[in-house]
């Protein structure tokens, strides 16, 4: 029998604010343990937090790119538990009355249909400290406690581990795009639970959820919930039941593995946090937020294929990344061919940002320098070939593309006459071949232009040569 | 020495009647004379004398000083103090020294005040007799078999034992007013939002407030001046401009009008309190003031709100007491053991029956019926208030239903303990103001105190009030052996 999974993730992310939530230490990730933290954040007795009042512009910018209605008045909660990594023993979050609701983003479907996904609510909340795990013992570090943290809630709208993945990647790239965080996965500055549980139909009411914890990046939220669902699927197959659990997803085995049951879940006595005042929000606070907005992935998508003729694919590629965009529209600025721009940029410097680890604007190349090259293309100066050799050694050097093809005389060659002797030259030598195209073998014309291009080092401008082929075999 | 007000003290050290060393020395004699039959200090500051030395050296020099240059007072055991212990008088905390600097503190400091050290009190201000202090047990001066009440106890005791010029408390149910009653002395329990909670280990987080207990009315008004101050560092701070109260003190209060709840006089008030409190209030309608009967119906409410809603907030905040990083940590063999260990040890009896209470009004199942019921409840009282400062300019009531009490007397009975705080409780559940003062002794020869109680940030009102009634009625505020 076959089932379809229905998913909902919550997406914890940390911001990228200069300081912690509640007091004024460095929020910076990496430094030695235990050195990016005080009183307020060590939990000691006599001590109270103030709220940062840039995580509430953080949050509030979040919620209006995700759609979400801003709540006016929202209210801190305390979160009860015990742990080595939670000095306080409660973590300040928001509980009944978080800061944003009812929003949604649009996820791209594998066969280009658009999909609505539903985000139930984004609270703030701090982070936890980090327990390392040493030979024996276990090491806590407080420099992560105090992390202001969005928790964003979807609603179990997601129905396959590609969806999922596909919510995710959008969620980061929104949440680059209005910078409140760098969304790093791998360094935790985005992590995610799982909630699955598996329906004969669409049309059957939701199964028992597990919750699977511990999921570190994309490529693992899409195994854990494969596996998951594979898992549940047995389950049921075999007769049996589903239990609500909490399940950790081993990122080495591929499996989940059940953590804890529901009777012995946690009973966080959440109350309203005495220490703290509600949140009250003016609506010129919220209003200067929506006109701060920046152009978010969807509307740029749009407008890239309606001002620049690019394809859905291309204007995904370039809207995954809010400085691809960004790079696109200033060398396509300096140099009108949006299409040639765009090429450039998914292949020759992707291809470099992959073998230097860095971002767009460190690879070496400007978009000027970008739109410079593909300008001597168009304008017939240099080969494809030719301008993949001036481009590596813009980026090496750091000189111009014009002063490269100068420098190195690298300028096409379309010269008739000149061109024509190498044509020639080249029959002569091929005497067999030559015959065999004459006869009518069209599949040579590759060999001839390739023998072509290497008797004129490169810089033979195919159409001018092209025509002359035909002429002179006819 | 004795018998000075802050500004006579201060004057007579701008005088050089007498320098700031003598006088500090003065009441570190006398705490060695009397502690060990009161017990009020967990901690004294053996460096005070060195400190009250530098400030002799500077004043010599002429250089300009704080008004209160070099003049000693101490402060309950949970306020913060940089670099001296902070116990709360708990096994728990024994051994912690905080890095850091409380706001209260500063501001004393700021105005050139020396601490003496840390006095004793109820365990994290659990209990209304010092009787939970797991080291000293405070004893009142008036009479060492009784109890000096509590949280506040050493505070008070050390006041009215001359063993310090004042002290800071803190109130969270009535634990500067009850032991200050019970002591003949003067506690202000100042407006929620007055003075900064940043350096107050906290029991109850809306409800504590620190307020200063002194001899005198004019020590009370001068010292609020110095930290009633708005304080970035506790977001329920407010901001309320700073004021000087002493300007109050002008024992005018013709017209004034004075509630009497008929709620705060009822059947458990004993016949002595009832009757010093009535001659007080007879003393106010002869200086003038209208006298109006009033009543507060939801009054009776107040202790089961009370023990509600501060257990709950006080069975999280107590959390953070783990052992892991800061005071009494047991041995145990793995994490789980050490925290429930750590913890079964280092709290006392009454600190965990709150923290449990608080547990369970917060579980799963019982949060509305006793958590969400409580505040609604807590929203009624603070009605009556409003209601009743339509009417009045201030409330009158005795403080605690009796005079101070046996030590060992209530200790087997926690609800007739938490009976003491009946007309206190309900205050800060409003967030007002009120202040105890000695209005007479009862037929044991102990003190009687009266309460006022006033609207928000209405501190002024009753300095007035008080100053003029202390004015009158010039009762004796030490006991005789003491002097
Ligand atoms: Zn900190």
């Amino acid at each position: 029998m076959s089932y379809e999974p229905v998913i909902g993730l919550e997406v914890h992310v940390q911001m990228s604010t200069d300081s912690k939530i509640f007091c004024t230490c460095s929020n910076k990730f990496g430094s030695e343990p235990n050195t990016n933290v005080c009183p307020v954040c060590l939990g000691m007795p006599g001590v109270l937090p103030v709220l940062n009042e840039k995580v509430v512009e953080y949050t509030v910018k979040a919620g209006l790119a995700l759609n979400c209605q801003i709540r006016k008045k929202s209210v801190f909660a305390r979160k009860n538990y015990f742990y080595p990594d939670l000095p306080k023993a409660y973590q300040i979050s928001q509980y009944e009355l978080p800061i944003c609701e009812h929003g949604y983003i649009d996820i791209e479907l594998e066969d280009g249909t658009q999909k609505r996904i539903g985000i139930t609510r984004i609270h703030i909340e701090e982070d936890a400290g980090k327990l390392n795990h040493e030979a024996g013992c276990s090491l806590v570090d407080l420099n992560r406690t105090g992390t202001p943290l969005m928790e964003i809630v979807s609603e179990p709208d997601l129905r396959s581990a590609e969806e999922a993945k596909a919510y995710l990647m959008k969620l980061k790239t929104i949440l680059e795009y209005i910078e409140v965080s760098d969304c790093n996965m791998e360094e935790g500055s985005m992590r995610c639970d799982a909630n699955v549980s598996i329906r004969p139909d669409s049309n059957a009411p939701f199964g028992t959820r597990a919750e699977i914890k511990n999921v570190n990046s994309f490529r693992n939220v899409e195994r854990a919930i494969k596996y998951e669902q594979k898992r549940q699927e047995k389950v049921l197959n075999e007769g049996g039941k589903i239990v609500q659990e909490t399940r950790l997803f081993n990122a080495d085995t591929g499996i989940t593995a059940s953590m804890r049951g529901k009777e012995d879940a946690h009973d966080y006595r959440y109350f309203p946090d005495p220490d703290l005042v509600p949140i009250v929000l003016e609506d010129k606070f919220i209003d200067d937020l929506k006109e701060w907005m920046p152009e978010l992935p969807d509307a740029k998508r749009a407008r890239f294929m309606s001002e620049y003729g690019l394809s859905g694919m291309d204007a995904d590629f370039l809207v995954s990344a809010k400085a691809y965009g960004q790079y696109f529209e200033q060398a396509v600025k300096a140099h009108n061919n949006p299409k040639a721009v765009c090429n450039w940029i998914m292949g020759e410097l992707m291809r470099r940002l992959n073998d230097k680890q860095c971002t767009i604007f460190e690879a070496g190349i400007s978009p000027e320098n970008l739109a410079e090259i593909v300008k001597l293309i168009d304008e017939g100066k240099i080969s494809g070939n030719i301008a993949k050799q001036v481009f590596d050694e813009t980026a090496e050097t750091g000189k111009n593309p014009s002063e490269i093809v100068a420098e190195k005389g690298l300028v096409q060659n379309s010269n008739e006459d000149e061109l024509e002797a190498i044509v020639k030259q080249v029959l002569d030598a091929n005497p067999a071949e030559t015959e065999r195209f004459k006869g009518g073998e069209v599949k040579l014309q590759g060999f001839f232009m390739g023998q072509i291009m290497k008797a004129s080092k490169g810089k033979a401008n195919p159409a001018v040569v092209a025509p002359l082929l035909k002429k002179l075999t006819s | 020495m004795l018998g000075k007000t802050l500004k006579e003290l201060s004057e007579a050290l701008n005088k050089k009647e007498f320098s700031s060393a003598e006088l500090t020395q003065f009441y570190l004699d006398r705490i060695r004379k009397y502690d060990d039959d009161i017990c009020a200090f967990n901690y004294i500051n053996e460096n005070v004398i060195n400190q009250a030395k530098a400030v002799d050296e500077k004043r010599a020099k002429g250089d300009t000083l704080p008004v209160y240059a070099g003049i000693p007072m101490a402060l309950k055991d949970l306020i913060i103090q940089k670099d001296m212990p902070a116990t709360c008088s708990s096994k728990i905390l024994e051994g912690f020294v905080p890095p850091f600097q409380g706001t209260a503190a500063q501001l004393l400091e700021d105005a050139g005040f020396l601490c003496l050290g840390k006095l004793s009190m109820d365990e994290f201000a659990m209990g209304s007799s010092n009787e939970t202090a797991y080291r000293k047990k405070t004893r009142n001066p008036w009479d060492t078999s009784r109890v000096p009440g509590g949280s506040s106890g050493g505070s008070a005791a050390s006041v009215a034992a001359g063993l310090t010029t004042f002290a800071l408390g803190s109130d969270t149910g009535g634990s500067i007013r009850q032991p200050a009653s019970l002591c003949g002395i003067t506690g202000l329990k100042p407006t929620y939002g007055r003075v900064s909670r940043f350096g107050l280990i906290a029991f109850a987080s809306s409800l504590d407030q620190i307020g200063p207990m002194t001899s005198n009315i004019s020590d009370n008004a001068a010292i609020l001046s110095v930290i009633g101050k708005y304080d970035k560092k506790d977001s329920t701070s407010l901001n309320v401009a700073q004021e000087d109260y002493t300007k109050y003190l002008t024992g005018d209060v013709k017209g004034m009008k004075i509630g009497v709840p008929k709620e705060y006089f009822a059947e458990g008030i004993a016949s002595d309190v009832r009757e010093c409190v009535n001659n007080a209030i007879k003393a106010y309608e002869g200086m003038g003031c209208e006298i109006v009967e009033i009543s507060m119906p939801h009054t009776e409410y107040a202790v089961a709100t009370y023990y509600i809603i501060a257990t709950a907030e006080a069975s999280s905040n107590l959390g953070r007491y783990d052992g892991i990083r800061f005071g009494f940590r047991a041995e145990a063999d793995n994490l789980k053991e050490m925290f429930y260990e750590s913890r079964s040890q280092g709290f006392g009896d009454e600190v965990k029956r709150r923290i449990m209470l608080g547990t369970y009004v917060l579980s799963a199942g019982y949060y509305d019926a006793y958590y969400i019921k409580a505040q609604k409840v807590r929203t009624l009282i603070k009605q009556d208030f409003v209601n009743a400062f339509e009417k009045v300019d201030a409330i009158i009531c005795p403080t605690s239903p009796t005079t101070a009490f046996k030590a060992g007397e209530k200790m087997s009975d926690p609800l007739q303990m938490y009976l003491s705080d009946i007309n206190t409780i309900s205050l800060n559940l409003y967030g007002g103001c009120g202040l105890s003062m000695p209005c007479g002794f009862g037929a044991d020869g102990m003190p009687v105190g009266v309460q006022l109680l006033g609207k928000y940030f209405d501190e002024g009102r009753l300095y007035n009030l008080a100053y003029a009634f202390e004015q009158q009625a010039k009762l004796p505020v030490m006991p005789e052996k003491l002097k």
